[in-house]
């Protein structure tokens, strides 16, 4: 149980996190969510102890960080952003150092060091020097030193960074292991990364929460905005007609610009009624240039809750908050003349804009494979 | 504490500045028992110990060297500062682990006198006693260095300062002897140097106010003092630097002298350097 209340750290007169408030319950596998420079690290720095608050206060299972910071310690595991390792040391010796400075009685510490090793999977490399381990095992063994000691939270900064497609499926399963007895929280920039195994996201932009919701409902929220979108070379009238005249669907957007037609809808039905709209415009031999799904994600839900926040003050970060000014809307209609399917994946847009405006017709491939690698590249 | 000694002792063995340390120290003590004891027919150990000072001044900082600032560019201070271990308890655990590489140091220099006596007399208390009086200089200096240490996340740039600032409180006798002894000399000197404590607070705690506030604590009473009754400050500048010569205080000890104050002086310049290192790192959770 971690509660939150009022936090607010400022480095010099930059507001790195401001009068953030949450509670963390018990069992579940928490994400915190934030484009980089949001506030994340700055915020589990402060839960465990490493960074000073400006203000505000942190209970760890009703112990006060600040107040009482040898106890409250005890309840949490942490591994910072960059695993702290002793590179001259073998895993089992630094985990024999850290069990020893948690203060885990003698008697248990061999077996939960080989508990903990298990576990993570690095009884086979316990006698090597951390130095000459992969990057993923040393993040496992950062892992291991954050369950060394049995504490109720275990707190992950970016657990999966810099890992391998293979590495960070091993390392979700694990937390996913992990947050079957524990409460565990994750922070990472990526969205897939949170929904692929988190039960409860809460969203930071610019060091001030906006949303702390159960992933379940983010999704439910996200695929309200589900719908068609087409593309007919025909003037705004006659797409409109013709779609009226399908039954079973609800046109929800319009526009239209330099004889090309752009329309969304919705299926009201459960039937598939994507060949009704097809067959009605080869009637009218109106040829239909593109269709394709629009699903509003999570991640659009993520940008327009960030943009929304970016649109409130624009005062501080400014390195990430171009990218997202681009897109202040990203629900809004797609713009009839430019042919962009802009709606769909806003962010990604506006990157491609920059930097391939020729070539827009790829957004469609995007999917977001291994937590959205490709949004992790575009970072 | 003793988890972080414990793993800190050992890392000085690994990565072999701890041997580097110990065999430089005892190979110098064998050259200089050479020297002293053997060819020129001395039977006083703390002689050797008075030499020895040179070799101390300049191979401690290379002990302390990544003592602090190792874990802050490895970011392994993260990990400590994570651990249900307070702050003070970290550093003593550090600070400890130097001192019993050191102890090791003195212990084995301690057998020479022995082996000396099976060849006639040696004074054997004042041997001892002097080795005693280098172990707590060995410690006021690994103080010293390792708050330097904490100062920076560069070895290279620990190791500097450190050889820099036991040089200078080497040489800080002679250093003494030209500074002006007037009474108005000394009051510009003791003013320059609340000036220079002031600079170095706001370097720490970028704040104007307590930086002010801690010159003013230096230069006003100093002022106020002085146009009360300037006859105190006469010679008072040199007296006051020649306090911070922390190794002058050894050379008694090297003279067969027992003195109490100078073992006072050591542990007192220990303690506060320990407490300054543990406030150093602390300060870096607040920044």
């Amino acid at each position: 149980m971690i509660e939150v209340k009022n936090l607010t750290k400022k480095y010099g007169n930059n507001t790195a996190v401001r009068n953030l408030s949450f509670t963390i319950g018990n069992g579940k596998i928490y994400g915190l969510l934030g484009p980089n420079g949001a506030g994340k690290s700055t915020t589990m720095n402060i839960i465990t102890g490493c960074l000073a608050a400006t203000s505000g206060t942190v209970l760890i299972d009703g112990h006060d960080i600040f107040e009482e910071p040898l106890e409250a310690k005890k309840h949490i595991g942490y591994l910072p952003e960059q695993p702290p390792l002793y590179m001259e040391m073998t895993p089992a010796e630094y985990l024999a150092f850290v069990a020893e400075a948690k203060g885990v009685p003698f008697e248990k510490r061999s077996r939960q060091i080989r508990e903990v090793m298990k576990l993570t999977g690095i009884t086979d490399v316990s006698g090597r020097l951390i130095m000459n381990l992969s990057k993923g095992y040393r993040q496992r063994v950062g892992i291991a030193q954050a369950l060394i000691g049995e504490p109720d939270t275990i707190i992950l900064d970016e657990p999966t960074v810099g890992l391998d497609p293979k590495q960070i499926i091993e390392i979700r399963q694990l937390i996913r292991d992990l947050g079957k007895n524990q409460t565990v929280i994750i922070s990472s920039h990526i969205l897939a990364e949170i929904s692929a195994v988190c039960d409860h996201v809460l969203i930071i932009s610019r060091g001030k929460l906006v949303a702390n919701d159960s992933l379940a409902d983010l999704e439910r929220d996200a695929s309200a905005g589900n719908g068609v979108a087409l593309k007919v070379r025909a003037d705004r009238k006659a797409v409109e007609e013709i779609l009226k005249s399908v039954g079973g669907i609800e046109l929800r957007e319009i526009g239209s610009s330099g004889g090309v037609t752009t329309a969304v809808f919705r299926q009201s039905g459960s039937r598939d009624a994507r060949d009704d709209v097809f067959f009605a415009f080869a009637e009218k031999r109106l040829p239909i240039i593109e269709m394709y799904t629009r699903e509003s994600s999570l991640e659009d839900i993520f940008l327009s809750l960030i943009g929304s926040d970016l649109d409130g003050d624009g005062d501080i970060y400014d390195e990430e908050g171009g990218s997202f000014d681009a897109d202040e809307e990203p629900d809004e209609a797609p713009a009839p003349a430019s042919g962009e399917k802009s709606g769909a994946r806003p962010e990604k847009n506006a990157r491609k804009s920059d930097r391939q405006k020729d070539d827009e017709d790829d957004s469609d491939d995007y999917t977001p494979l291994f937590g959205g690698g490709g949004e992790e590249d575009d970072r | 504490m003793e988890a972080v000694f414990k793993r800190e002792f050992k890392s000085y063995f690994v990565n072999m500045s701890g041997y580097v340390f110990i065999g430089v120290m005892l190979l110098f003590c064998g050259i200089f028992t050479m020297a002293i004891n053997l060819i020129s027919h001395s039977a006083q150990f703390e002689y050797v110990l008075g030499n020895e000072t040179i070799v101390l001044m300049l191979i401690i900082p290379v002990l302390t060297m990544r003592s602090m600032a190792e874990d802050r560019r490895t970011k392994t201070d993260q990990l400590l500062f994570s651990l249900p271990v307070s702050t003070a308890a970290v550093v003593v655990g550090k600070f400890l682990a130097m001192i019993a590489v050191y102890a090791v140091t003195c212990a084995a220099m301690g057998i020479v006198p022995l082996i000396l006596k099976i060849f006639g007399s040696v004074p054997l208390g004042a041997a001892y006693a002097a080795l005693f009086g280098f172990f707590l200089l060995g410690c006021s200096l690994i103080a010293i260095c390792m708050f330097l240490s904490s100062l920076t996340s560069s070895q290279i740039i620990a190791a500097v300062l450190g050889i820099g600032a036991t040089l200078a409180l080497y040489l800080m006798s002679g250093l003494a002897s030209l500074l002006p002894s007037t009474a108005s000399g000394s009051l510009i000197g003791l003013l320059v140097i609340g000036a220079v404590l002031g600079a170095i607070v706001f370097a720490m705690t970028r704040n104007y106010l307590i930086a002010a506030i801690s010159a003013a604590v230096c230069i006003i009473p100093t002022a106020v003092v002085y146009i009360v009754d300037s006859t105190l400050f006469e010679g008072l500048l040199p007296k006051i630097v020649g306090y911070l010569a922390v190794f002058d205080r050894f050379v008694t000890f090297s003279n067969g002298v027992f003195d109490l104050t100078a073992l006072v002086y050591f542990l007192t310049v220990t303690v506060f350097f320990v407490f300054l290192s543990v406030q150093s790192m602390d300060k870096r959770r607040w920044s």
